[in-house]
């Protein structure tokens, strides 16, 4: 169930988007979702479509890929679209039916739609195929910085982070151990009534919310036998490079901006 | 020569009315560059001696002193930094997420600055024979390699002491051999002093010293040979025999007369080669 979901994967690779900077690609990503609101008509989409197959081409990964990731949200993307093209006014009326009308309004704003939720999908994948998660950690912490004026505390949250995504595989492969202790005692997983299935976790749960304090605790003792005493006074190990293509990045949504404002509509 | 940790007296009770404490009126000192194995039954109160030495528990009453330093709430971080500890849970004691984060979080922790830190992390994974490994996850290391991180990590820290907290217990025997020798090698390169906690007989042979644990005192201490010449009576201790001292056990029910002291592999073989040849 787990391998299937391709958002928030990581594939190694060397290629230019792989090795740009993590705070560039989590700041273009946000921007590109932002800017994607400028796109109103089949030109401006147009651009959009070309530019983010670029990046994925740039990226060296398999266009397979970014497909999949869709899938999950297939159904939520389907229900928007016939949503938009049930229920928008104007334009020629193709079909009418009580309260639904199919309108050239109506298919055009799904079809944007559509390409919207597409190409946010495919950055977003982009961004987490090419980032390791560790380093997004590390770009989310320094783009956080500023708010340390408002007393977040930045470092905590980012510590957090990277224990969190640490332990990730650690707990996956206990969730599966436990899974299969109780299996082997006669709990039977994902059979019966929605009921059944919900009680059938329970065996799973607890021992894993205990074990799951144990760790925290052995964490926390060699975490202070190491001499950890909070965010003040420490150095990072891990620092980030901004470097020349990071800059030309940004450049490059620059003139995309610019190009987006004169030619909609 | 002044000893490098000192305890006076140590009494500690996880719950103040539990009847039989944890450690009762434990004392004891070791020099530097000693090689001290704890041993004792499971509850005996080896870890918590362990925790107490640096500071992780506070002893109800009684001294320790580390380094010429006495123990308390005000230098309880420069003698953390004295003491290394490695724990039992590979997986619980990584903090890093990958091999080169992990080694470097202690470094972090005290402020060295970057390339000092860069150069003391490769330094260190290379003493354990783990410096193909720095950009690897957790996930993807067995338990010996996790150990070995673990103490590289506390190596990058060079402190004076290190303490194996049950280090090796959940190891296979390859992984357990090579945690042992990755810490022999660094104890002879740097003078270290160690104190491991173990139920492992042959980490515990390794030992200068066996200080022997039950029921939260000090019952015994003395070299390895003292402690292993107590031969059947080792496994009330909490211990395993020693491979000769099985060896003896079965020759004797065989009729034959054995040595009373302890002998190592090499002097069984020599005794074994003499008797045969003599007879």
């Amino acid at each position: 169930m787990m391998n299937k979901l391709i958002f928030g994967r990581y594939i190694p690779g060397d290629s230019f988007i792989h090795k740009m900077d993590p705070r560039a690609k989590l700041l273009a990503s946000f921007y590109f979702i932002a800017i994607i609101f400028l796109a109103n008509n089949w030109a401006t989409f147009a651009i959009f479509g070309a530019f983010t197959l670029g990046a994925i081409a740039a990226s060296k990964i398999n266009l397979r890929f970014f497909i999949r990731g869709i899938r999950p949200l297939l159904w939520l993307i389907l229900f928007t679209v016939a949503l938009q093209m049930l229920f928008t006014q104007g334009g020629a009326v193709y079909f009418q039916w009580w309260i639904f009308s199919v309108t050239e309004y109506g298919v055009t704003n799904g079809l944007f739609i559509f390409c919207r939720f597409v190409l946010i999908i495919f950055m977003s994948t982009l961004l987490t195929l090419t980032t390791p998660p560790l380093a997004l950690s590390d770009a989310i912490e320094y783009l956080l910085r500023p708010f340390k004026v408002v007393k977040l505390p930045v470092h905590e949250i980012s510590l957090m982070l990277s224990i969190a995504l640490r332990f990730v595989p650690t707990l996956m492969d206990e969730t599966e151990k436990i899974m299969n202790a109780q299996r082997a005692r006669g709990v039977d997983f994902g059979e019966g009534n929605l009921v059944q299935k919900m009680k059938a976790v329970i065996p799973l749960l607890i021992p894993l919310f205990v074990s799951s304090f144990n760790r925290a605790e052995d964490l926390a003792t060699a975490m202070e036998a190491r001499g950890y005493q909070g965010g003040e006074g420490r150095t990072k190990y891990r620092i980030l490079h901004w470097q020349k293509g990071d800059t030309a990045v940004m450049l490059i949504f620059a003139v995309l901006t610019a190009v987006l404002i004169f030619v909609r509509s | 020569m002044e000893p490098i940790i000192e305890l006076k007296n140590i009494c500690f009770n996880y719950q103040p009315e539990d009847a039989s404490p944890a450690l009762n009126d434990v004392s004891f000192s070791i020099e530097r560059g000693e090689w001290i194995a704890i041993i004792g039954h499971n509850g005996s109160g080896k870890s918590t001696l362990a925790k107490t030495i640096n500071g992780l528990l506070l002893p109800a009453s009684g001294s320790i002193s580390v380094g010429g330093k006495q123990l308390d709430e005000e230098n309880v971080w420069d003698i953390r930094r004295m003491v290394g500890m490695v724990f039992q849970n590979p997986d619980n004691q990584f903090v890093g997420s990958t091999v080169e984060d992990d080694v470097a979080f202690g470094l972090e922790n005290q402020g060295v600055p970057r390339d000092e830190m860069v150069k003391r992390v490769y330094d260190a994974l290379e003493k354990v024979r783990m410096d193909s490994f720095a950009d690897r996850e957790p996930a993807r290391l067995s338990g010996g390699q996790k150990q070995r991180v673990a103490i590289a990590g506390v190596v990058a820290l060079r402190p004076d002491i290190i303490i194996l907290d049950e280090a090796t217990s959940m190891l296979d025997p390859e992984g357990r051999e090579e945690v042992i020798a990755t810490i022999r090698k660094i104890k002879a390169e740097s003078n270290l002093t160690v104190i491991s906690i173990t139920h492992d007989i042959d980490e515990a042979a390794n030992a200068n010293r066996i200080l022997v644990m039950k029921q939260g005192q000090l019952i015994d201490e003395g070299t390895p040979e003292k402690i292993f010449s107590a031969g059947t009576d080792l496994i009330g201790m909490g211990l395993d025999l020693p491979f000769p001292e099985k060896l003896k056990i079965a020759l004797e029910e065989r009729g034959m007369t054995v040595p009373k002291e302890y002998l190592t592999e090499e002097s069984m073989v020599e005794w074994l080669w003499t008797s045969v040849l003599n007879k």
